[in-house]
């Protein structure tokens, strides 16, 4: 299995994705963003947290310009899998591999905590490991994590099985954290190979810190 | 020619920035005069052409490609000589 974790100027969560990918036994390259190709055996795709070009105009939109960019659109055209935490799943709405947009908090705060998420749908590469229904904790922390769909792309995400997981508390119940249209918290496109999610599973990879529950998550990709 | 093009949320789409600068404006002494308040951001740019019609078509690209997010945002374009 072999990971390739792209890096933009102010990404900052490359170094935890590769420490948890490596963890679970694939091999991981990071790739800085003016590379034109990626690596030919890449499995999987990774865009990582952080605040890439300084979250400039909005978190992600310079991104989708970068020369490595072409090359995750055409993989992911492809039917590559390709996976966004946080930035990275912002990044994948601007470049329109993902549906829907990310918008600032309801609460105009930095969210930075451990909050529950219950699995939504299972039938796909990433969520596999995990039960529909299923909750987990995983820590999130973002400023721009408000999820935005039209009612018309809402239907669609949900007639194709599209919405991963939902913000919940610890029993399953639904619950607000940053005004997602339906506390929605992570999304795949409806060909299920690209994958993006506000919180961040590398950062739940371990019990000695506090929880390992990403460890479930991320395991999904090596089946 | 000069293109100033203002981006905000559309309408429909919760303006929170907005909503918390209304409130507080009702809460300072200016609640019989404020109906709604929208925070956008404005881009101004000095363009290398002289024709009208060029300068709008361009900044109107740049709008759909790049300066909007049009999923979740609006645009106005002025153009002025």
């Amino acid at each position: 299995m072999k990971v390739t974790v792209l890096q933009f100027p102010g990404t900052n969560c490359e170094y935890d994705t590769k420490y948890a990918f490596e963890k679970l036994g694939a091999e991981v390259e990071i790739l800085w963003h003016e590379e034109t190709t990626l690596p030919a055996d890449t499995d999987l795709v990774v865009a990582p947290g952080g605040f890439s070009y300084g979250d400039y105009l909005r978190s992600g939109a310079l991104a989708k310009f970068a020369p490595i960019m072409d090359a995750v659109k055409e993989y992911a055209a492809n039917g590559g899998k390709v996976l966004g935490i946080c930035n990275g799943f912002q990044i994948l709405t601007e470049t329109g591999l993902l549906p829907g947009a990310l918008k600032r908090n309801d609460n105009l705060h930095f969210i930075s905590k451990h909050h529950h998420l219950k699995v939504i749908n299972n039938d796909n590469a990433f969520l596999s490991e995990l039960n529909v229904g299923e909750v987990v904790d995983i820590p999130v922390a973002h400023h721009d994590g408000n999820y935005f769909i039209d009612e018309a792309g809402l239907e669609e995400l949900k007639a194709n099985g599209q919405i991963l997981l939902q913000y919940c508390d610890k029993d399953g119940v639904n619950q607000v954290l940053n005004g997602s249209v339906e506390q929605i918290a992570g999304v795949c496109n409806k060909e299920k190979n690209v994958f993006g999610l506000m919180p961040h599973p590398e950062r739940a990879m371990e019990t000695l810190l506090g929880c390992d529950d990403g460890v479930k998550m991320l395991q999904g990709f090596f089946k | 020619m000069k293109a100033i093009i203002n981006i905000g949320l559309k309408k429909g789409v919760l303006d929170s920035a907005g909503k918390a600068a209304h409130h507080t404006l009702d809460t300072v002494g200016f609640k019989d005069i404020v109906k709604d308040v929208r925070i956008g951001k404005q881009v101004v740019m000095e363009l290398n052409c002289t024709d009208e019609e060029t300068a709008r078509e361009e900044a109107t690209k740049m709008c759909e490609q790049l300066l909007a997010n049009t999923v979740i945002e609006d645009y106005e374009i002025i153009i002025e000589a």
